[in-house]
């Protein structure tokens, strides 16, 4: 079937929108409100309109069906003409603020403005005044910088099935908000950053921690070490426009890193490799002795969010590992000081302060590390980028390259695999199949691979089947839990569709592709890791003998270990109004 | 009037009508007011829980429409006309008058929650324009003079209950 745009005939497949065929065909439509990710346009910026031949009206194509023979025309006079009006209004009651805006370089409503060509000070519109939010650790909403676009009621409405923020008031007055207008901290937000990742403007941001990381860089009483997430490399590799081919390793970011002034660059990885040692040993203990079944991944701090807020009832279900970032955050603040020769303090009086970075695709890891502590700073794989603008770093071009440090250098493939949904499941599958006393599974485990939202299967290890599940994004929790609960004994939860690799805090203007891209990556990594098991980590099974003793014992318990809080209460705001009783003004003046 | 007293008076409404479908939000907020005189975020929160609806989008939807109202009624409830024909006989004045009288906030209610102020399109008593509605009653012919008469009566009566109460 062929449809016909700007002259060009172009096959299409049935069911495609306009949009999507001119998209594949290389013809960029301005759009707003339409997501990729998401099944419904709400059609209401109708930015995207084009002509249609027999049509007198211009029609939106997101929502139009590519039909046999159908002519369309996407750059015609006309359609540009009503486009640049559109775009013209949006930034008449904008705050344009932009010299000192965050998502500066990065703002799809500056590409769009030049796009269309829009004429300065068209409308003279009156400029919103409505408060910032910024009470959560992770996310700050400026509903000034809203064009109302919608895609972030979209994302956590349809894609991430939690509803923290919707459409609020109407008229000039309308913004997006969370109920009562309260702030995301009381909204059963889970900070998972979905709404920030699509946001095309300044609206919705991560809480910056650069200028903090900045600042404590350059503080000669502040020893700054950086731990990088797995999903991190993948993604930058993905990203890369230079030196393609040469992939981005952990080396090249930990050269950078040290460039910059951080005094030595861990891999999360090796954190990892040690949760499965824990969760794998928890899930052991769980099965043999009838613990709580099923139990659920830790790893996620949003899926955590979740349970706390919305689930408490699920609880006893949690695996009580801290997340890998928790994990090294710990254990870098108790032996890193001794190992590097100094006394951890506050900065004074001979000894040094001691800051842990975390590297993160992730935006709740932010909430996370304030919730939980041993984490001072986490930067996001966007805010990454802002990090080397100020120190003048081309990472693209960058190729130096510079060992991780000990005591956590090593990673095994296993713990590669924590980037992408499926992965903690099959990280935790090869290391609990040996603690069983049955072989581990030496190739891939297709069944935890690829991007379904929900795959279950069953592994049998020496006479016992373990029933197994993969819930990829909070979306998918509704219509999943209930079949996770009967009879599962291990399930892997992931808050962002894609896992890590599609996590909040990655890059702006990613779509699914790319999150497969990462994804591939972080397979090819495992697959060149010489080590494949956690348990077979070196450095892991070193820890244990030195300091931590055995898997789930006493020092473990204390340092990698947490507990949950039912937080449910956070998210009824009953009662929250003020006191409503009249009283008489008369009777008091009296009085 | 405690959070809880409303709570439970929703819980009433639910029981009363069980389709609990989300189409039944705008009917449910109606009802709501209806009988509390306004949607308390108690209220609200309850019904998303019912409904299986977001709290952020029952508030969505509530804030959407004109016709619901966050906070609570006062004692006395006026309906000011600000329709044209009282329009064209000065009934501005008479809401500026109140507006300073009874120091109204921006939800309509006055300093002391004792007044709420409506303002109304068109009450249908054009014939005796300017005219208000204080607690179901038309008042006509309005002036500031006999709108000062009628709230100073209000306050000696609101004044003796106080006085018999302390008694
Ligand atoms: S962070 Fe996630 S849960 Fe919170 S508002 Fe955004 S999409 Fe919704
Ligand atoms: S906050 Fe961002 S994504 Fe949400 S409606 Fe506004 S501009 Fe669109
Ligand atoms: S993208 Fe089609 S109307 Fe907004």
């Amino acid at each position: 079937m062929n449809i016909t745009i700007n002259g060009k005939e172009i096959a299409f497949e049935h069911g495609d929108t306009v949009l999507q065929v001119a998209k594949r065909a290389g013809i960029r439509i301005p759009h707003l409100c339409s997501l990729d990710w998401a099944p419904s346009p709400s059609a209401s910026c109708r930015l995207c309109v084009v002509e249609v031949e027999g049509s007198p009206r211009l029609q939106t194509s997101c929502t139009l069906q590519a039909a046999e023979g159908m002519k369309v025309q996407t750059h015609t006079p006309r359609v540009m003409k009503a486009r640049r009006n559109i775009v013209e209004l949006l930034v008449a009651n904008h705050p344009q603020d932009c010299l000192a805006c965050d998502r500066q370089g990065a703002c799809e409503l500056a590409e769009l403005t030049r796009e269309v060509g829009v004429r300065p000070r068209q409308y003279a519109g009156m400029k919103k005044d409505q408060h910032l939010d910024i009470s959560s650790p992770a996310i700050y909403r400026d509903p000034n910088k809203c064009v109302l676009c919608g895609r972030c009621v979209t994302m956590c409405h349809q894609i991430q099935g939690v509803g923290a923020i919707d459409f609020t008031d109407r008229g000039f007055r309308t913004q997006v908000a969370p109920g009562f207008s309260a702030g995301l901290n009381v909204s059963g937000c889970t900070y998972c950053g979905q709404c920030v990742r699509v946001c095309p403007t300044g609206a919705l941001m991560e809480r910056s921690h650069v200028s903090a990381v900045v600042a404590a860089l350059s503080d000669p009483n502040t020893v700054v070490v950086a731990q990088v997430a797995p999903a991190v490399p993948a993604t930058l590799d993905q990203e890369r426009t230079k030196h393609e081919g040469v992939p981005v390793m952990l080396e090249h970011l930990a050269a950078a890193l040290k460039r910059v002034g951080f005094t030595a660059v861990f891999d999360t990885g090796f954190t990892a490799d040690l949760t499965i040692m824990e969760e794998a040993n928890e899930l052991v203990e769980r099965v043999k002795t009838g613990g709580v079944l099923p139990m659920f991944t830790s790893c996620s701090p949003a899926w955590i969010q979740y349970v706390e807020l919305h689930r408490p009832d699920l609880i006893p279900h949690l695996s009580t590992c801290k997340s890998p970032q928790q994990m090294a955050g710990a254990l870098i603040h108790e032996i890193y000081p001794k190992f590097a020769g100094f006394v951890a303090g506050d900065g004074t009086r001979g000894t040094k302060r001691l800051v842990v970075v975390s590297l993160m695709p992730c935006t709740a890891k932010k909430f996370e590390a304030e919730d939980v502590g041993d984490v001072e700073y986490v930067l996001t794989t966007r805010e990454l980028g802002a990090l080397w603008e100020r120190f003048g770093i081309d990472f693209d071009s960058f190729t130096d390259r510079a060992p991780l440090d000990p005591p956590f250098a090593e990673a095994t493939g296993a713990a590669r695999l924590f980037g992408g949904t499926g992965g903690v499941m099959e990280a935790a599958v090869r290391t609990a199949a040996t603690l069983l006393g049955g072989a581990a599974p030496a190739g891939p485990l297709p069944e935890a691979r690829g991007l379904d939202g929900f795959k279950c299967f069953n592994v049998d290890v020496n006479g016992i089947t373990l029933n197994l599940g993969v819930i990829n994004g909070l979306g998918r929790l509704p219509s999943t839990l209930p079949a996770a609960l009967s009879g599962m004994h291990f399930v892997e939860v992931m808050s962002c569709p894609g896992g890590c690799s599609g996590g909040g805090g990655q890059p702006y203007n990613s779509d699914m592709t790319d999150v497969k891209k990462r994804i591939k990556r972080i397979y090819e990594a495992d697959k060149k890791a010489e080590v494949k098991y956690s348990h077979e980590n070196k450095s892991v099974a070193e820890l244990y003998e030195e300091f931590l003793g055995r898997p789930l014992g006493e020092v473990s318990h204390h340092l990698l270990h947490r507990s949950y809080t039912d937080k449910s209460a956070l998210t009824a705001l009953h009662g929250a109004e003020a006191d409503t009783g009249a009283v008489c003004a008369a009777a008091e003046a009296a009085a | 009037m405690s959070p809880v007293h409303e709570a439970s008076r929703v819980e009433a409404l639910l029981a009363e009508r069980p389709d609990h479908s989300r189409d039944q939000l705008i009917p449910m907020l109606q009802e709501i007011q209806v009988r509390e005189g306004y949607l308390s975020q108690a209220a609200m929160t309850e019904l998303a829980v019912a409904l299986d609806t977001p709290v952020a989008s029952v508030y969505g939807v509530a804030t959407f429409y004109n016709q619901f109202r966050f906070a609570p009624l006062g004692t006395h409830v006026i309906e000011l006309c600000r329709g044209t024909a009282c329009h064209v006989k000065q009934s501005l004045a008479l809401q500026q008058h109140l507006q300073r009288r009874l120091k109204l906030r921006p939800d309509g209610n006055s300093a002391d929650k004792r007044f709420t102020v409506l303002k109304v399109a068109c009450l249908g008593a054009c014939s005796i324009a300017p005219v208000i509605k204080l607690d179901g009653e038309f008042y006509g012919h309005l002036t500031i003079e006999k709108l000062d008469s009628l709230l100073d009566a209000l306050d000696r009566d609101c004044y003796a209950a106080e006085e018999a109460g302390v008694a």
